[in-house]
């Protein structure tokens, strides 16, 4: 052997390292292209130099290991000292905790999804330098879903509503309106689950989703909350550039991409907007401390930084959708309208809600002026008063809901000037009727109607006899949720019952 | 316009008639009501007379509004049937009142004005 004669060969500098690492795209000659990567053709766009588009990241898995490693290790700390100094009892208020119960059921279930879209567009695309940036995308995204497990996880021993939230995501009815969201963008093809997660979900509308959240723990004492966010933050600064990097590459290929991809936009902001409706109420009614109102996030987040966005994609033709306008209409109301449903329909859902108190009313009628003392004040009174006799307001009936975003047909005719007037659409397609909140919705059915019309809706699936039966006993066994303990009012709950003793307040 | 996709996509109906055994969805909203705050869905017999609609299902979920045991079912009640303003016949059913599968049936009582007189 020579081996131990031959000089050790130098080790690579980094740039030809990641070269070795992550180049691993080729031209293939025994087998077409076409049928090696089947799935980048159909939607219409056209790629003509798919070299021009580079992995934003630039990280190996070496790297990437260490740099992630070194995060966890950060937060997996800050999560044991939040256990061992009982910082549940440092909370503000236990109704806080409801924000968190739709935090794991409703978007921690979304990260998974984005892990699995992520992993199969990694291999659908021909370019190697998307492929690799995917797929590291697809590690970040299970990465967050693990830490927001293990985080919540701490308050699911003390707290109810936390036990079932997979299967909670998969049936519940409310939270058939994010699962779908997700499963209508992976069920698309890779080029369109880009634009609708990468751009118009993570780039457009993420600071709606996170920053809520994450300054609502801040507020509310939550460190353990805030902690992921922040382990979270650096790769969602990553996720944004691909975001960006993806829609400019699509649009800078051939100019036939353009309204594609602008029909793409326009879509996803609007499904994007109905999901955050339950954000809406979170921030608006759910956190005891708000640091700032939804109107003021939407004004902030989108009307200002969003906006100068598009500018920016002004010169290739692209346009701010269309639905912008519609949900600057909206944005003195949907958060009421959404809490009042919640309110209305809490025994078939596995959080708690509540009639604000009188300092969060005064925040709503300062923070609302045009609305919240003309229309919803009055009805959270009127609820009151049958609260205080003993009659607290349960519907004992189910919604219609949106064929296409499948909320409760609850948004009102507010462009119009109607904002008490339920706004009703219909399309007929294979001899059937389908119904929708918005002309928004209409239009996504009618673009695609064939996938719109296997919507899973909950309140026709027990309808069907697919949710355990007809009465609500039998949906609640069929869905899990506890009745009494997972379900209705704050006020009564176990919930309410554990934080007094806590407080001394029993 | 029909989907793109990479072959055949199927045309699956998840919620035709016949999977409702033997029902029909109805959907009921009250116009400038939005204490009850969303239309309403239920799964009824064709056969049912209009009147067990007014009379017998819809209480299930306006009792709730003050308003509506104010309601006079008099002329003053403008109806729309998807959409389109209707008379129904209270002693007809549903099916020969023109209420087929899917139908929304919306009612407007113009001189109830609801929580605050603003239509909630």
């Amino acid at each position: 052997m020579t081996m131990s004669t031959q000089k050790r060969k130098k080790r690579l500098n980094m740039k030809d390292k990641y070269k070795y690492m992550t180049r691993l795209g080729w031209e293939t000659t025994y087998q077409d292209m076409d049928d090696v990567f089947p799935e980048d053709k159909f939607e219409g766009i056209k790629i003509h130099d798919w070299e021009a588009w580079e992995d934003p990241f630039r990280m190996t898995m070496d790297a990437y290991w260490k740099y992630q490693g070194e995060k966890d290790k950060k937060l997996y700390a800050i999560i044991d000292a939040f256990a061992q100094n009982n910082g549940q009892k440092n909370i503000t208020d236990a109704r806080y905790v409801s924000a968190l119960k739709l935090f794991l059921t409703g978007v921690s279930p979304l990260e998974y999804q984005a892990h699995r879209g992520f992993a199969n567009i990694a291999r659908a695309f021909r370019g190697d330098g998307p492929r690799v940036a995917c797929q590291m995308q697809a590690i970040d995204e299970l990465r967050h879903v693990q830490t927001q497990v293990h985080t919540l996880s701490h308050y699911n021993k003390y707290f109810n509503g936390f036990s079932e939230w997979t299967h909670w995501h998969d049936n519940v009815w409310y939270l058939s309106v994010p699962k779908s969201f997700f499963d209508d963008a992976r069920a698309a093809g890779p080029f369109e689950f880009i634009i609708a997660i990468g751009f118009s979900f993570e780039y457009v509308l993420t600071n709606l989703l996170f920053v809520p959240f994450m300054s609502g723990a801040a507020y509310n004492g939550d460190m353990a909350t805030v902690t992921f966010g922040f382990s979270a933050q650096s790769d969602e600064a990553r996720h944004m550039t691909l975001g960006l990097q993806a829609i400019k590459f699509l649009l800078e290929q051939d100019p036939d991409n353009v309204p594609i991809v602008q029909k793409w936009i326009d879509k996803w902001t609007w499904r994007g907007y109905k999901v955050l409706g339950l954000v809406s109420a979170m921030m608006d009614y759910m956190l005891p401390e708000s640091p700032q109102s939804w109107k003021e996030a939407w004004e902030l987040y989108f009307e200002q930084n969003t906006v100068a966005l598009f500018k920016d994609l002004e010169r290739y033709g692209i346009t701010v959708p269309d639905c912008a306008a519609t949900i600057k209409a909206e944005k003195e109301h949907i958060s009421h309208q959404v809490w009042m449903t919640l309110y209305t329909h809490n025994a078939a859902a596995p959080f708690h809600t509540w009639i604000p108190d009188e300092k969060k009313m005064d925040w709503l009628s300062e923070k609302y002026p045009e609305t919240f003392d003309k229309y919803y004040r009055p009805v959270y009174e009127h609820w009151n008063k049958l609260e205080k006799e003993g009659k607290r307001y349960y519907s004992e009936m189910l919604p219609q809901l949106c064929q296409t975003c499948q909320l409760p047909m609850l948004a009102t005719e507010v462009e119009k000037g109607e904002p008490t007037q339920i706004a009703h659409r219909h399309t007929m397609y294979n001899g059937e009727r389908f119904h929708f909140c918005s002309d928004h919705c209409k239009d996504i059915f009618e673009d695609e109607p064939e996938k719109f019309i296997q919507s899973w809706l909950p309140v026709h699936q027990i309808f069907q006899g697919n949710c355990g039966g007809a009465t609500l006993p039998e949906v609640l066994k069929w869905y899990k949720v506890e009745f009494g303990q997972d379900n209705l009012d704050y006020v009564g709950s176990q919930d309410e019952k554990m934080w007094k003793e806590w407080k001394g307040e029993a | 316009m029909a989907i793109q996709a990479k072959g055949e996509y199927p045309v699956i109906m998840m919620d035709s008639v016949d999977k409702f055994h033997g029902n029909q969805l109805v959907y009921v909203g009250w116009d400038k009501h939005k204490l009850i705050n969303s239309a309403m869905a239920f799964p009824l017999p064709p056969a049912m007379p209009f009147k067990a609609l007014v009379h017998e299902v819809m209480p299930s979920c306006y009792k709730d509004h003050p308003d509506f045991e104010k309601v006079v079912w008099d002329d003053s009640v403008i109806w729309r049937l998807n959409g389109e303003e209707f008379t129904p016949d209270f002693e007809k059913s549903l099916e020969d009142n023109g209420i087929d599968h899917k139908s929304l049936v919306r009612f407007e009582t113009p001189n109830l004005t609801g929580i605050n007189g603003v239509g909630m």
